[in-house]
């Protein structure tokens, strides 16, 4: 059928901030679906509060509005757009929950808008347990026993019908948010509990428990006119009860006879049917008992998902464009297939390598947690890995982690418990101890039958402490075919440790070293060798990386997109071209302190050499992103980030430079690596980044640009680190060298603190020192970026934070023009920014953190490197800085572009983040020097108030309009909290206050009630929070740490969606927001094209290339 | 144990031996299914091939007892990745190797599969030899080279029942697809090399199936007063079965006829059409197809390397149903006349999707209109 023609205008719905379910997996189906409904020529308009996604590019959509993705804001922007259609299947769970409350509001009954991809009523019966329960009973389709609880009481009376474990899922969530496994009653009254609270229904489905089950997926599409393909098949290796996006999974299904495998698929295409997704792709999850081979289903999301991302790059076959097309009225058989060009896409893609999906998480950043997997998701990324087998595909998975693993260990970084195997010959020894060790062996059965985030590498620890197969499958219920093949993995290395120091034999084994994955750092380790000299021994005999195509159709065509991955065989594909490359190092899985901004930038740096006509190679491991689409660069290998993989792509390619500086911190850590091998690093030099992040050296710096540091010193042992602390006198910061996102970084005020840190630092830095600076109480932090072509810098953008310094960067709220700093301090900051930059000979990006103090600046970091905030500063001045800088890294001047001097822009931007604390319940959600947000949201408006208020809905914060505020504050600040409680009762908020601060404010003359602290009896302030009674809570930490009555508030409001606000300066904003936003009325909506009026859009360019009209002039 | 595959055309790969030992040649040919080479490996259209799978994980499932197409292997020799060296599945029984030992079937492991394949794509479809005995490369490819080529020969003689019989069996217990009819009629299957499930099927669907060898006569089959006619699937070149052609001359319009793969290539010659040799064939479960009377896509289970040339085909009579969306080569027809037609796919899968069991439900309504 050919596309539609009565619909013309189309509003696409993106699923907002990165957070933990919902990574930037809906950027590259967002940012796919804008290309392929703008191709067809509709004009897109695009609602997404976050600014650090491509989708989000005005070059993207026609119509791009970065505003909250709420009700309200969704109807104004209909209501000023009036599209014809909207396409809600893009944008995750947060898309369709959207969608459902706004259609439910009559929203899109009003405006004649119609909903394309997936009607209400399929949303409903997908999303509504109970519906989709009857659906599968009424197309015979087994579920696992279940009833519906509306109260705590009910869920425990089900709970007794179907017998323990049951598992708890609320409906009309995302990610598995309040799901939980519980094994008896009181477990399950907490788990329901939440679950009834997090549910937008208020319904929690109690179900059986299906643990120890092989849990699959299958990505289907269907069209209008029936037609039905699978397009990939995942099984997962952990078994069900591990959510999966936590599980570790692997493509196509292994372990299923066809029968099993065309009953699921037969299955599948029931589903989508009657759940009615006409058009689209969807997911369908089932659960097969090993024991006989029964199926049940498990769930479908209909919408794209991030398994339909993986399943893209998995196969080559790209759902969300296909689905965006099949939305506009398209059959599949209409649509070519990308990459084989002359068969079309109403076909099922055939594969002949393996996919392994790994998650990434951060436990590490959040004190306390309970790291044991569960049904519901907790990683905050993910790696994807291409082998011929699943052997090599997960060795290479685990090295593109971001771990500082190197494959399925034998890497130098092996920790059992508290046994480290930091050589060959503490490998040899326990490897020879172990299996006579009892105690070892129960304690490493007990670790593995929990699922945990480091599990993968306990199996082999229990191989070498002598359990077998059968055991490790009895103990896991992970499938024996992947164990084999772990073991299988085992005995080769075996093998090579065996072969040290005989070159006869490492020659043999050489090749299926490779084949199995292994890394030469590995190889290292087992020959105790260096990684270099592994490398030279292996080119010498000739072993060395071939590159493969994704196809879609396992060769069966010819494939006419270069999308690579590399393995150890007889014939490379690679046509290296006579063009002139450039190669840009991508920043590998989504983890907290490194997301979607660094690949926004490396997407962007491709589209720009490409425009000034360059050959792009793109490297990484992020299944998630616009990076690893094959149509973002003119090649794609979908690779580790390590030196060995890179170093292969640039023997076979020769590109003539590496971009490293947009990627984040891992391209960065490869610098010196690259340099040595003779590569050329383009725009800032590697010596300059060692000049940055070398402690010496960067000291030197400041002192010749005479910019201040805070005070601080180097620190190898406890001993040294009290005498340099008490030099510098507390409060100090301290961290170990060499880390990003603030990772272990602490405030710390006296030396009792120290010591405490001090005995669990050590793992953060390993063999490095920790550092230790004076702590800048109260000092307003900044970020600055700047952009250079080697002569002339200029300053993207000044921001100053809300939060004060000592939160975190990428944790506090960022604010575009600065709102309370002197316009002096201002120019120096810029003047210094430059100094820098000239020092350090910047070519391309850098980033500035400074603190200021008493009006002293103090330069708290440079990074030499695209920032977070370049996609965020970039949005708000109408300057695609990652672009300018690729092409001044390819040696064009910012005078060409005539980007040569600050734009101040006359609306105010604010950058908020967005935390993960829902899904760590009882986790402290204080802010630190140590990030822990997922991602940002922004808001944009004319003034600062009306962005505030706008970028804590966005970060769903929303700043109650009426109700009671609680407000509890440490005694150093019951002076400064006055006045903003003041504004609060005088817009007539009720205010409820615990003892002291309710003293401190009646004193004042604001009336407070008072009410018990959680230790002083009932009822108290949690109960307040449960009930719903206060709307807002306001709280300033006095200490840290979970154990803490306050921290249970904070936690506790998170639970139950109070927003809750934890220091001075935002509580500040929050009143002052409110007090604006009242009195002008409500707020508007405003496309970013409308910002920037003079932006031209290059039509002809598909990347959307975005130059100011000043620029060309 | 080393292995070594050697095409006519010089190429050559070593790798490892599995299964039996020994020396075998064949027509080398690739698979895109990702499940399924126990009915791969059973499937008597293989007869002269050796077979390579493209996914590069075989073996993880074993063998079962139910899946098997027929009594036994009849592949020539089955290249794979790598040999699976477990199998993890309730049902099965014995590992691939132990089987292909079992019926004396060489296997070869840890060859650049995807080379190969490469290769028989741009190069077409090869003779080769497999060999766990000669290691010289020359001579292997020698042998290769003077090996006898399926075109033209007779492969359906070697797998046709020796003697009628009749088929009765449900479909796999818990496996069960498709719609079942109640009314019963009688009709002949011509045995080309039939697999098991397609008689499964045709009981499902409401017949009651004799068997015939491909040897039969048009009198032979018509003395069985069948409702209906089902001419099987089977191996190699439709041209080197001119008795098969002829018996179904003379049962045009006589009784109701549906044949599927080298039964539509069959049908095709009988109906005054040709048939010719695709470069490397279609094999594998994912090929999309389009029914021209619905424009519904099916995707198809597929094993053939030759078709029936659209163009030799009487366009008064004939009618095309059926288009392969790949390579716009033909993949159904139907009389206009007589009640006949035939898909050049399989219908009744195994391995492969179920999208096409209506095809089923077509043929009866067909003996169902003329009985
Ligand atoms: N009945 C069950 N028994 C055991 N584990 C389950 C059961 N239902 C779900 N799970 C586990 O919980 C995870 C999340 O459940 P799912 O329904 O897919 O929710 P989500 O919407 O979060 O993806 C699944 O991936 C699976 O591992
Ligand atoms: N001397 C200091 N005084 C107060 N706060 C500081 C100081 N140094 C760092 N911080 C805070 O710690 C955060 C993280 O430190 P930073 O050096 O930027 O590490 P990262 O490399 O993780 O970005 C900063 O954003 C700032 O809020
Ligand atoms: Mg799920
Ligand atoms: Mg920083």
């Amino acid at each position: 059928m050919p596309k539609r023609t009565d619909i013309k205008k189309i509003l696409i719905i993106g699923s907002g901030p990165i957070i933990i379910g919902q990574g930037c997996e809906f950027d590259y189906s967002g940012t796919q679906a804008c290309k392929a409904l703008r191709e067809e020529g509709y004009e897109i308009v695009l609602i997404n509060s976050n600014p650090a996604t491509i989708m989000t590019d005005p070059g993207m959509a026609d119509r791009t509005y970065i505003e909250p993705l709420t009700v309200e804001f969704l109807e104004k922007v209909i209501e000023k757009e009036r599209p014809d259609a909207c396409l809600p299947t893009m944008g995750g769970q947060t898309g369709l929950n959207l969608t459902v409350q706004a259609y439910d509001k009559g929203i899109f009954e009003k405006y004649g808008v119609e909903l394309i991809g997936a009607k209400y009523s399929a949303i409903k019966k997908a999303e509504n347990r109970e519906e989709f329960k009857r659906a599968m009973e009424k197309i015979g389709l087994e579920l696992p026993r279940s009833g519906f609880a509306y109260s705590v009481e009910e869920a425990v009376r089900l709970a007794d019908e179907i017998g323990y474990p049951v598992i708890v899922r609320p409906s009309f969530t995302l990610g598995g948010s309040g799901s939980g496994i519980c094994f008896n009653k009181e477990e399950l009254e907490r788990t329901s509990r939440l679950g009834l609270d997090y549910s937008l229904t208020h319904e929690v489905l109690i179900e059986e428990s299906v643990l120890g089950w092989k849990e699959y997926e299958l990505e289907v599409m269907r069209d209008i006119r029936d037609n039905f393909v699978v397009i990939c098949s995942i099984e997962n290796l952990d078994p069900m009860g591990v959510h999966t996006g936590d599980s570790i999974t692997v493509a196509p299904a292994q372990t299923l006879t066809d029968k099993e495998y065309q009953r699921m698929r037969d299955a599948a295409r029931k589903v989508i049917s009657e759940i009615g997704v006409e058009t689209g792709g969807s997911n369908i999850q089932f659960a097969v008992n090993p024991q006989d081979g029964k199926m049940v289903v498990i769930e479908m999301n209909p919408r794209v998902s991030r398994s339909s991302a993986l399943a893209s790059k998995a196969t080559g076959f790209p759902i969300a464009k296909f689905a965006a097309k099949l939305a506009v009225g398209y059959t599949l058989d209409e649509i070519p297939n990308d990459i084989t060009k002359y068969t079309p896409a109403s076909f099922e893609p055939s594969i002949d390598y393996c996919v392994v999906k790994i998650p990434r998480f951060a436990f590490e950043k959040f004190e306390g947690v309970n790291s044991t997997l569960t049904s519901q998701m907790k990683s905050v990324g993910e790696a994807m890995s291409i082998g011929r087998t699943f052997k090599e595909a997960l060795q290479k998975g685990l090295r593109s982690l971001e771990i500082k693993r190197f494959g399925w260990g034998a890497d130098g970084k092996d920790k059992i418990f508290e046994t480290e195997l930091k050589s060959r010959e503490d490998y040899l020894a326990f490897a020879a101890q172990a299996p006579q060790d009892e105690a070892l062996k129960d304690e490493i059965s007990r670790y593995i039958a929990k699922p945990k985030d480091n599990r993968i590498f306990y199996l082999k620890y229990a191989f070498l402490a002598g359990m077998t197969i059968e055991d490790i499958h009895r103990i896991t219920h992970i499938d024996p075919w992947f164990l084999v093949q772990l073991r299988q993995i085992l005995d080769l290395e075996k093998e090579l440790l065996a072969a040290a120091g005989d070159s006869g034999k490492k020659k043999t084994l050489l090749k299926k070293a490779k084949q199995f994955g292994f890394s030469d750092r590995q190889l290292a380790f087992l020959w105790d060798d260096k990684e270099s000299a592994v490398r030279a021994f292996r080119k010498s005999e000739k072993v060395e990386a071939v590159f493969k195509l994704v196809d879609t159709c396992a060769a069966e065509f010819k494939a006419y997109t270069p999308y690579f991955y590399s393995t150890y065989e007889d014939e490379d594909e690679t046509i290296p071209s006579d063009r002139k490359k450039i190669m840009i190092l991508g920043g590998g899985p989504n983890r907290i302190g490194q997301g979607i901004e660094f690949d926004y930038c490396c997407v962007h740096a491709a589209f720009a050499l490409k425009e000034i006509g360059y050959e792009t190679i793109m490297v990484n491991s992020n299944p998630e992103t616009v990076s690893t689409d094959y149509d973002t660069s003119d090649k794609l290998f979908f690779e580790p980030l390590t030196l060995e993989d890179v170093l292969n792509i640039v023997d076979r390619e020769k590109p003539v430079g590496v971009i490293l500086q947009l990627g984040g911190q891992t391209p960065l850590n490869l610098a010196r690596g690259l340099v040595e091998n003779g590569i050329k690093v383009l725009g800032t030099s590697a010596d300059a980044i060692d000049r940055a992040e070398d402690r010496d050296k960067f000291k030197k710096l400041l002192d010749k640009i005479d910019l201040k540091q805070s005070p601080n010193g180097i620190a190898y042992s406890l001993e040294e680190a009290c005498r340099v602390a008490a030099a510098i006198s507390y409060p100090v910061l301290i961290r170990p060298s060499y880390v990003l996102g603030g990772r272990a970084m602490e405030i710390v005020y006296d030396e009792a603190a120290l010591k405490k840190y001090m005995a669990h630092a050590v793992e953060a830095s390993g063999e490095h020192p920790v550092l230790i600076d004076k702590f800048l109480t109260e000092a307003v932090e900044i970020d600055v970026d700047l952009i250079s072509d080697g002569k002339i810098s200029v300053v993207g953008s000044v921001m100053q934070h809300i939060e004060e310094a000592g939160i975190h960067s990428g944790d506090s709220a960022s604010v575009i023009p600065p709102f309370s700093i002197k316009p002096e301090l201002v120019s120096e900051i810029i003047e210094k920014t430059k100094q820098i930059a000239k020092e350090l000979h910047v070519v391309g990006l850098m980033n500035v953190q400074y603190a200021i103090k008493d009006d002293v600046i103090y330069c708290l970091e440079v990074n030499p490197r695209a920032s977070r905030t370049v996609p965020f500063v970039s949005k708000t001045i109408g300057i695609p800085l990652a672009k300018l800088a690729a092409k001044v890294m390819a040696g064009h001047s910012l005078k060409d572009f005539g980007f040569t001097k600050e734009i101040v822009p006359d609306h105010v931007a604010i950058k908020e983040s967005v935390f993960p604390f829902v899904k760590f319940p009882g986790v402290d959600i204080i802010l630190s020097p140590e990030m822990k947000s997922t991602g940002e949201v922004m808001g944009i408006d004319e003034n600062f108030p009306k962005a505030f208020y706008k970028s804590q809905d966005a970060a769903s914060a929303h700043i109650p309009e009426k109700g009671k505020v609680f407000i509890s504050v440490k005694d150093g600040h019951k002076e400064k909290i006055i006045p903003i409680a003041k504004q609060f009762h005088e817009l007539g908020y009720p205010i409820v206050s615990t003892r002291g601060t309710a003293a401190a404010l009646n004193q004042n003359g604001i009336p407070a009630e008072t009410v018990l602290k959680i230790v002083e009896g009932q009822p108290n302030v949690a109960d307040l929070i449960r009930n719903s009674e206060v709307k807002l809570v306001i709280n300033t930490p006095s200490g840290k740490g979970p154990v803490l009555d306050e921290a249970k508030i904070r936690s506790l409001a998170v639970s139950f969606n109070i927003p809750c606000i934890t220091t001075l300066n935002a509580a500040r904003a929050a009143v002052s927001s409110l007090e604006a936003v009242k009195s002008s009325g409500g707020l508007d909506v405003k496309a970013l094209q409308d910002y920037h009026p003079n932006l031209k859009i290059a039509g002809s360019n598909p990347a959307g290339t975005i130059e100011r009209e000043t620029m060309n002039r | 144990m080393k292995a070594y595959l050697a095409l006519e055309d010089g190429l050559v790969f070593e790798g490892e031996g599995f299964g039996a030992e020994g020396e075998i040649f064949g027509e080398v040919v690739f698979n895109t299914s990702l499940s399924g080479y126990q009915e791969i490996l059973t499937d008597p259209s293989y007869k002269g091939q050796i077979v390579t799978m493209t996914y590069p994980h075989i073996g993880n499932y074993g063998i079962n007892p139910d899946d098997a197409e027929s009594q036994h292997p009849w592949v020539e020799g089955f290249v794979v990745r790598e040999l699976s060296p477990v199998v993890s599945n309730y049902r099965s029984e014995m590992t691939l190797d132990a089987y292909l030992k079992k019926y004396g079937k060489i296997g070869i492991q840890g060859i650049d599969t995807r080379k190969l394949v490469k290769h028989l794509r741009d190069f077409g479809a090869k003779k080769g030899v497999l060999s766990t005995t000669e290691r010289d490369p020359k001579r292997l490819v020698k042998k290769a080279k003077e090996s006898q080529s399926i075109v033209g020969i007779d492969l359906v003689k070697e797998v046709t029942c020796k003697q009628p019989y009749a088929f009765k069996e449900g479909l796999l217990e818990g496996f069960e697809w498709g719609r079942a009819n109640q009314k019963i009629f009688k009709i002949v299957a011509i045995d080309c090399g039939i697999k098991k499930n397609i008689l499964r099927k045709l009981n499902q669907h409401g017949f009651d199936v004799k068997v015939l060898p491909a040897s039969a006569t048009a009198e032979q089959i018509l003395a069985e007063k069948p409702k209906g006619i089902f001419l099987s699937n089977g191996p190699g070149d439709p041209s080197a079965v001119p008795y098969l052609i002829q018996a179904v001359k003379g049962v045009i319009g006589k009784a109701p006829i549906f044949g599927i793969c080298l039964g539509h290539q069959i049908l095709g010659q009988a109906l005054g059409g040709t048939t010719s040799k695709l470069k490397f064939g279609h094999r594998g479960g994912n090929h999309p197809v389009m029914d021209l009377a619905t424009n519904r896509i099916e995707i198809t289970s597929q094993n053939h390397g030759f078709v029936v040339d659209v163009d030799s085909l009487k366009k008064d009579d004939i009618e095309l149903t059926h288009l392969n969306l790949n390579d716009k080569t033909l993949e159904g027809l139907k009389h206009k006349k007589y009640p006949l037609f035939s898909v050049q796919y399989h219908p009744e899968n195994s391995p492969g999707p179920h999208d096409s069991d209506y095809l089923f439900d077509r043929f009866h309504e067909l003996v169902e209109q003329n009985a």
